[in-house]
């Protein structure tokens, strides 16, 4: 009941808004073509600014992830991750979450089509999937935007929020699916 | 630290590599992620003159200072260095809000509007700011109420019961941020003990 009216307020909400924002604007005397045009045009800007910075973490990203070296660092967690309920084969996926979205996604996928979504691994890869960012990117994009090249420690407050998504999806998981 | 995570991801990929004796996968990728990076970029040029622009007339019409006027009692316990009632406040609201809706499309620019005002905050430094650690912190770890994209995966994978992981992803996220709000508050209050030049 209350995810069917979510669902429709997500769907209105766009449409609504380039209603809204523009009718608004006009009663407010707005020049509302003109606006829009200025600010579009920052829209280009914006997007090439981005692009050295998305460049860099890709790079580095992509290189990791082509290496193998999830792989390693699965195998060497695994012991301590088996202990608080984590199966291994959810593992890279986790070790991903904060890296790429679309691997991520992927992964998702591949472990749904082994497993099927209604296996604890399933729903396991769904709640991790559905959890946290790709904390990585949002940085990147967001400060690469307006130029911030030190993050201070916004990394770390990042990855530990993707830690903790991770321990209490297992928590949870094995809670209510085991 | 992103330096060092910089320089440890792309190292130990490129020595891990070696070992597996498949360096030339490294090649590849790091041609193959530049150029997508360059493609993401300007995937999103439309979709961000589109929202850019409406966000115009909403700032030109008054409406994210009446948006920022209506949340400053919730948002100056968060941002206590940006100044109640600065449209800054008004365009995290709005970015939060479609990031909760799973509108991603939306809430990127939003949130680039948003940290375009927190940097003229910010003099333009090249150093993020506290409020920007903050809105990010949120940004990253907000709760999605419709995790529209896995729900599809799901469904293409025959479930039974595609919603029936909204309410655990809803309280692990909700974990995480508060994690992460707490940590965030604990490097504000250590910073301005003196850390910060």
């Amino acid at each position: 009941m209350l995810f069917s009216a979510l669902t429709i307020i997500s769907k209105w909400a766009i449409p609504l808004l380039l209603l809204f924002i523009p009718l608004y604007g006009f009663f407010k005397k707005v020049p509302v073509y003109e606006s829009f045009v200025a600010g579009a045009e920052e829209g280009f800007s914006t997007a090439v600014k981005i692009i050295p910075f998305l460049v860099g973490m890709m790079i580095a990203i992509s290189v990791f992830r082509a290496s193998g070296a999830m792989e390693y660092i699965a195998l060497l967690l695994n012991p301590l991750t088996a202990k608080i309920g984590a199966p291994a084969e959810i593992l890279p996926l986790a070790l991903m979450r904060p890296l790429s979205g679309s691997a991520v996604l992927g992964m998702a996928s591949e472990l749904m089509r082994i497993y099927g979504p209604d296996s604890f691994i399933g729903r396991l890869a769904s709640v991790m999937q559905g959890t946290t960012d790709t904390t990585f990117f949002v940085l990147t994009i967001y400060f690469g935007s307006v130029g911030i090249k030190k993050y201070r420690y916004a990394v770390f407050t990042g990855l530990s929020a993707d830690v903790t998504g991770f321990i209490a999806s297992l928590y949870i998981c094995n809670l209510l699916f085991r | 630290m992103l330096n060092i995570v910089w320089l440890l991801l792309l190292s130990s990929g490129i020595i891990i590599a070696a070992i597996n004796g498949n360096i030339e996968v490294v090649t590849e990728a790091a041609l193959g992620a530049a150029q997508s990076a360059v493609k993401v970029c300007f995937d999103l040029i439309g979709v961000m003159a589109l929202w850019l622009g409406i966000m115009k007339i909403a700032e030109q019409g008054g409406l994210i200072k009446s948006l920022a006027k209506l949340v400053r009692p919730i948002m100056i316990r968060f941002f206590p260095s940006v100044p109640s009632e600065h449209p800054a406040m008004g365009a995290i609201i709005l970015n939060i809000s479609a990031n909760m809706l799973g509108l991603g499309n939306a809430a990127t620019p939003m949130g680039m509007k948003a940290m375009q005002e927190l940097q003229v905050l910010n003099n333009n430094s090249e150093e993020a700011s506290e409020a920007m650690c903050t809105f990010l912190a949120l940004n990253t770890s907000c709760i999605t109420l419709i995790p529209a994209t896995i729900i599809g995966v799901r469904l293409s994978f025959g479930t039974a019961n595609p919603t029936e992981i909204v309410g655990p992803c809803i309280f692990a996220t909700g974990m995480a941020m508060t994690i992460a709000m707490s940590l965030d508050y604990w490097f504000r209050k250590k910073s301005r003990w003196g850390v910060k030049k």
